[in-house]
């Protein structure tokens, strides 16, 4: 059967890793090329790319990046950030791309879904969504996590696979950066209603709270976090152990 | 020497790169005089059936292709490039394949229970077959190894040149091979050093 995938994810910006990396026994902790080296050897699953740089020259960086990243590990890459148009599809999956991640992009312009995810397919598509609660309901935010759009939720993660996005990434604005475990509430909100694969993001804190995640949500295929894995709080291995021990498949 | 026909579908940088790790030089062509002289072939692709299928027909390459196969080139067809392979597929109508092996391309959807999601997207182990001896792609492989797969339609009815299964809610086709013509359902460039492993096996064999 299937695994459930483990995913670190990279924040990159002018051609480092943010968001402090403090790992023993890596050199340069904040080389993003090294850094996806590392998580690959440990058993990542997949790695998530996100370009927050704002200008062109870092953008040049980024895909040079990204293009060394891709030809030292084999494993399934997904890229965001800065992703408006078709030509930004093709920049990055020349660059060894697998997967492409709208957020913002696909806010403004929903169509860029439907338009890519026929140019390349359904399984090249990841939206990604900060959502938090504003006054009872689930409000997507755009920008970072920093503009509140209005727009409900859930009805926009069910558009968005009507459009063609082929997986869902959710991140919860309520619990990033708590460490106190997922959004399972609405992380269950949405895996009720698409069926695309669902990868939870924001609020893990520690091994149990992926146990938590599976066990709870059988329908969540994946689990995605940041520092917790940069600063060395959970080992990718240790974690896909206690998962097996806890009958949840995972790649070993 | 690998020679990857480049046929206008999917994207090779992964592929090239996996070989460039593993010291084995490539080339990316589609032209004949090119392909004619190939040691070794790999047979690419993403996306759908047909449209792939008009492009390796539209052009000499299907022939060539089966050329090579006939004379002993080993062949590895991956992903779509393994489903071009067999004789048809019914994805969105009926189209036909390099018939290199006995079986036809369906949708998993027919195989499977309503639950489970399509694509079948993500890691799967690999099942060999107990009735015969493990395949040289698979030599130097753990047991049941872990290999990345994407994909929405599957070979089926082709039991023959089956090398490896896999489960998801049904056993679906993984690997095939018979005599030099041989393909994997999954992609091994993305299936780290298991996937690796398969692609050095492909230019010893």
């Amino acid at each position: 059967m299937i695994t459930k995938r483990i995913i670190p994810c990279l924040d990159v910006k002018d051609g480092r890793v943010v968001k402090g990396v403090n790992f023993l026994g890596l050199a340069d902790v904040s080389s993003p090329v090294k850094l996806a080296s590392f998580y690959s050897s440990c058993g990542a699953d997949e790695l998530v790319f996100y370009d927050i740089t704002a200008s062109s020259e870092g953008r040049n960086l980024f895909t040079d990046i990204l293009t060394e990243v891709a030809s030292t590990v084999f494993i399934p890459l997904t890229v965001g950030g800065g992703i408006r148009e078709l030509s930004d599809f093709e920049r990055v999956l020349k660059c060894g791309a697998d997967k492409v991640s709208v957020n913002s992009g696909a806010i403004a312009n929903p169509r860029l879904i439907e338009e890519a995810a026929k140019r390349y397919g359904d399984q090249c598509v990841v939206l990604s969504v900060d959502v938090k609660r504003v006054n009872g309901e689930f409000r997507v935010f755009a920008k970072g996590g920093r503009e509140d759009t209005g727009i409900e939720a859930i009805s926009w993660i069910r558009h968005g696979v009507d459009m063609g996005a082929g997986e869902i990434v959710l991140n919860s604005i309520d619990t990033d950066g708590v460490k106190k475990g997922f959004d399972l509430p609405m992380l269950k909100a949405v895996s009720d209603v698409v069926d695309v694969p669902v990868i939870a993001s924001g609020g893990a804190g520690c091994i149990q709270d992926f146990i938590e995640l599976f066990r709870a949500l059988p329908k969540v295929d994946a689990g995605l976090a940041a520092s917790i894995f940069h600063f060395g709080e959970v080992s990718i291995h240790d974690l896909k152990m206690q998962l097996t021990e806890n009958g949840i498949t995972a790649r070993i | 020497m690998i020679t990857i026909i480049d046929y206008g579908v999917g994207n090779l940088f992964s592929l090239q790169s996996s070989f460039k790790a593993l010291n084995i030089e490539t080339v990316v062509s589609g032209e004949p005089e090119v392909l004619r002289k190939a040691e070794r072939l790999v047979l690419p692709g993403v996306g759908a059936f047909h449209d792939a299928s008009e492009k390796l027909f539209s052009s000499d390459l299907a022939d060539l292709v089966c050329q090579k196969a006939a004379e002993g080139t080993p062949l590895l067809g991956i992903c779509l490039g393994m489903q071009m392979l067999f004789e048809k597929s019914y994805e969105y109508g009926e189209y036909k394949g390099l018939a290199l092996l006995k079986g036809e391309v369906r949708p998993i959807a027919e195989a499977i229970p309503k639950d489970l999601k399509i694509p079948h997207i993500g890691w799967n182990k690999l099942l060999y077959p107990s009735d015969r001896a493990r395949h040289p792609l698979f030599a130097s492989l753990p047991e049941n190894p872990y290999v990345y797969f994407v994909h929405s339609y599957h070979a089926v009815n082709c039991e023959d040149s089956l090398i490896a299964s896999t489960e998801y809610g049904a056993s679906l086709t993984a690997a095939v091979a018979k005599a030099n013509v041989m393909g994997c359902q999954f992609h091994p460039e993305k299936s780290g050093d298991v996937g690796l492993s398969i692609l050095r096996a492909f230019c010893t064999i």
